[in-house]
């Protein structure tokens, strides 16, 4: 079985409200994953249904070929990093680290010392007294030395510098080179882990919006810029996704991966080629799909005439 | 580094073969692991052995079974080769492309080229030419 996790036609209702509707997705043994989309968009319902911290309400959930609720086999198998993390009051760091050797079989507690070390945590002030970002960096620690076969980060970098973020990715690069596992990372800071995540899976208002490899991703869409009207005859009937313009120039997002013809074509009317980092497209595919890009399109199209 | 906008194994299949073609990673050596490339560019190592495997199809990278991947026999030349093929739509188009926009012919554009030769790339070997 090559599936860590199997998720089949999920939904969660909060009264009237649909947090996940009707998702089905697989997640892929060993490999790492980012979990995108905007606040709100159901992924940390999504991973609290997984790790039955959360009950689905209709659709069927499977971790290992099993179910996860109340079965501490399965259970024991995951990690879970919430952005916000609840300790109790007079706890350390000291004392989360030992519940965490306590529970997790394949925890490392060479490991973890590194990593307090890496990150200059004070493992004996209490958590409470703890600054945001150090706080953040209990949780990287226990996600990381946990070495559990499926890892959740829930937006783990809250407060985390970028040096202390780096830090975090090189660690996780690393380790997961040595010992390959399931890693889900959820995030909004999609160009830093982009090089880091294997596949992608966007959720937007409760539903899957990409679920792919990010090399399939990475080349999907560009920016043409140059003269309104030259843009528009080259872009023909590709799908546009974003447009934007200034006096007679214009940008324009057009999915599709541009072969070398189209590439000669475009230096030769004298347009250029604008790279579209993997945040842009999941930007401007989310707020394509929510009917945003649309109030941009009747200008340019006045232009072009 | 990287670009954005690319896949990504191919540019690390592409510097992998830059080292190759400036002789810095030589025929027969043995040529940086997946983890050793996903570590140094920092990307996820599946994606760094997409790039390897691409080379290995290609038959500029060679396994030796437990040992590593090579650089294979005539590797050079093959990418050579490919990279002359490639050298006028990449460079050349562009650059009368840019040229014509300026207004100037490719007559023009020769003599500058020639001109930039014998100026800027004072390359070993022209030294002796040039001082007489």
């Amino acid at each position: 079985m090559t599936h860590a996790i199997e998720v089949e036609n999920l939904t969660k209702r909060y009264r009237d409200i649909v947090a996940v509707d009707d998702v089905s997705f697989t997640i892929e043994k060993d490999t790492i994953y980012g979990l995108l989309g905007r606040n709100g968009a159901g992924k940390t319902t999504v991973m609290s249904i997984l790790t039955a911290q959360n009950f689905a309400t209709a659709g069927h959930v499977s971790v290992f070929g099993e179910k996860p609720y109340e079965n501490a086999r399965v259970l024991a198998r995951m990690c879970f990093v919430r952005e916000s993390q609840k300790y109790p009051d007079d706890a350390k760091p000291s004392h989360a680290f030992r519940s965490a050797r306590l529970f997790f079989p394949h925890w490392d507690e060479a490991f973890a010392k590194r990593l307090i070390a890496d990150f200059q945590l004070p493992v004996d002030r209490r958590i409470k007294k703890l600054s945001r970002g150090q706080l953040s960096a209990v949780g990287v620690i226990i996600g990381l030395a946990s070495r559990a076969e499926i890892t959740f980060f829930d937006e783990p970098y809250l407060g985390l510098d970028a040096v202390a973020r780096q830090i975090f990715y090189d660690r996780l690069l690393e380790d997961y080179v040595a010992h390959p596992r399931t890693v889900i990372l959820s995030s909004h800071l999609i160009d830093e882990v982009a090089n880091l995540i294997e596949r992608v899976l966007v959720i937007d208002r409760g539903r899957i919006l990409m679920d792919e490899t990010t090399d399939a991703v990475r080349d999907r869409a560009s920016t043409i810029v140059g003269d309104s009207a030259a843009v528009e005859k080259f872009i023909g009937d590709r799908e546009v996704i974003h447009r934007e313009s200034l006096g007679h120039v214009s940008a324009v997002t057009v999915l599709g991966t541009l072969g070398a013809d189209d590439r000669a074509r475009l230096g030769s009317i004298g347009l250029e080629i604008a790279p579209v980092s993997l945040q842009q497209l999941i930007v401007r595919l989310t707020q394509h799909a929510n009917g945003d890009a649309s109030h941009a399109t009747a200008p340019i199209e006045e232009v072009a005439r | 580094m990287i670009e954005e906008g690319r896949a990504l194994f191919l540019q690390i299949a592409e510097g992998v073969e830059d080292s190759i073609i400036d002789g810095s990673l030589a025929e027969e050596a043995q040529a940086p692991s997946t983890n050793e490339l996903a570590a140094f560019f920092r990307i996820n190592p599946a994606t760094a052995a997409k790039g390897v495997n691409m080379l290995v199809d290609k038959g500029v990278l060679y396994k030796r079974r437990g040992v590593g991947m090579f650089v294979a026999p005539g590797a050079r030349e093959l990418l050579l080769g490919e990279r002359r093929t490639a050298f006028a739509d990449r460079f050349v188009d562009p650059l009368l492309a840019e040229a014509r926009r300026l207004g100037l012919a490719p007559d023009d554009l020769s003599r500058l080229i020639l001109e930039h030769a014998n100026t800027r790339v004072p390359a070993s070997g022209t030294t002796e030419g040039a001082s007489r």
